[in-house]
């Protein structure tokens, strides 16, 4: 199948030609971030303050890397499932993000904040977290270290396979792949 | 570290140290995350031979590329290395000599996490949640049984998959109809968070506890094993027939592979419930398992 590459910051055309079922590989920079970092990235932006980095035209990614083991990188660096990001995530699609990649469902809340804020939401694929590694180029933390883990990370990546699961026409992957395989 | 001695009334008592254990269990925490069983990976074999979306195949063929980087490189198969879910069956005839039993699983945890490079996935207090550094304490399920043998088994148990578990406590009069729609209505609601193909866990009976714990027991047995009841050994069929015809497929993006087995375990009921609890496990379904 085609891929679209994409090098990041993204801008609004290019997650605006992206439709649900496109195979991406994306390269740059991205940043991770999951519950504990996304709890207090809206309490920043609540209180109107800065954030460690500035979300306009970027991509976070769901995950929790284990350990880098000597010599390595980053340790197996999966997605997470998003929805336990859904209470957080508009608000970083307003300031302008572009993109998050996980995996499962996301809430209506979010699919209306890709349509309003141009941006589209990414499914890597979920628990194969070995392979995924090798496009990780370069790790380092750079926010709440306290959090482990949970630590925002900036990441280089190279030809980092992504699906597109919903665009910003209010597409949704899931929705559709059922469609095409239920069995009646 | 492990001795068997002749007691004056004839009865053999076997002494285990607490440092085996511990041993044990570090060496087992590693294993069950950087080894896929071969049960799991055949099953993504026979899954991919039937997978009729070439996405779902893409992503199958991935799983098992991905479980082989993770056998040779010694690096856990996903990132999140679970909570550290211990059965441990002890042998009535075993004595334990060298400190808190406990204590030694927990220690074996926190050596094991710590050396193999493993995600410390554990927060102290669910409300505060403050990381414990070391992924302890394990979750621990105690069974003594008759003989000289102490069996543990670690099966590390990802969040994502954990969170899409339900238990309900149904009606008799619900009847196998009620079981059947709940496993498929928790796995169909559950979509493409849990990992899927995912490994459906099943306890049917006992008390609200007694039926979660049954459901993740469920999740411990090798694929191709049916329950030894032959009624409950069709429901399991017909359910992964059921759960495979929902479209939900491999990582949720559509497809005929939800689940890779359905397992269920029963124990008896009260004359006023039928609980029914469903665990479910992403496709990496990891257990290890020493006998002392």
């Amino acid at each position: 199948m085609t891929q679209i590459r994409l090098t990041t910051p993204l801008s609004d055309e290019d997650v605006e030609k992206l439709r649900i079922g496109q195979r991406v590989s994306l390269n740059g920079t991205i940043y991770t971030g999951r519950d504990a970092a996304h709890k207090r990235l809206v309490e920043l932006i609540q209180q109107g303050k800065e954030l460690p980095f500035n979300p306009d035209g970027q991509v976070i990614y769901y995950v929790g890397p284990s350990p880098a083991k000597p010599g390595a990188v980053i340790g197996s660096a999966g997605p997470t499932t998003s929805y336990r990001m859904d209470s957080y995530a508009p608000e970083l699609y307003k300031l302008g993000l572009k993109a998050s990649i996980g995996k499962g469902r996301r809430s209506e809340g979010v699919i209306n904040a890709l349509k309003q804020n141009k941006g589209v939401y990414f499914a890597a694929v979920g628990g194969a977290a070995a392979l995924i590694s090798r496009s990780i180029k370069s790790c380092k933390v750079i926010a709440y270290p306290d959090l482990g883990a949970e630590a925002i990370h900036e990441l280089v990546v190279e030809d980092f396979p992504v699906i597109v699961v919903n665009d910003t026409l209010g597409g949704d992957l899931y929705d559709e792949g059922i469609k095409i395989y239920a069995a009646k | 570290m492990v001795a068997t001695i002749q007691q004056g009334g004839g009865t053999k008592i076997k002494t285990v140290n607490t440092t085996a254990i511990t041993e044990a269990v570090a060496r087992m925490s590693q294993e069950a995350n950087f080894y896929l069983g071969q049960d799991v990976l055949e099953g993504f074999q026979k899954a991919l031979d039937q997978e009729i979306s070439i996405t779902g195949k893409e992503i199958l063929q991935q799983l098992i590329e991905n479980a082989g980087i993770a056998r040779d490189e010694l690096v856990p198969m996903c990132q999140d290395t679970g909570y550290a879910v211990i059965f441990v069956e002890l042998g009535q005839d075993v004595r334990i000599e060298g400190g808190d039993f406990y204590e030694a699983i927990h220690e074996g945890v926190r050596r094991g996490y710590t050396e193999g490079y493993l995600r410390k996935s554990i927060v102290s207090h669910p409300l505060e949640r403050k990381n414990t550094g070391d992924n302890t304490p394990a979750v621990i399920h105690t069974k003594i049984v008759p003989g000289e043998t102490l069996r543990i088994t670690i099966a590390p148990k990802g969040g994502g998959a954990e969170n899409m578990s339900a238990i309900k406590m149904l009606k008799p009069a619900d009847g196998v109809e009620g079981v059947r729609k709940f496993i498929v209505d928790t796995v169909k609601t559950a979509g493409p968070n849990p990992c899927p193909p995912i490994v459906v866990g099943v306890g049917i009976g006992g008390t609200f506890e007694k039926c979660a714990q049954l459901s993740k027991e469920a999740l411990l047995r090798e694929f191709g094993v049916k329950s030894k009841y032959p009624d409950i050994a069709k429901l399991e069929d017909e359910l992964l027939e059921e759960i495979n015809k929902l479209g939900i497929g491999p990582q949720g993006l559509g497809g005929r592979t939800t689940a890779l087995a359905v397992h269920i375990e029963i124990y008896a009921a009260h004359i006023a419930s039928l609980p029914v609890a469903v665990n479910i496990n992403c496709h990496a379904a990891r257990h290890k398992e020493t006998v002392l």
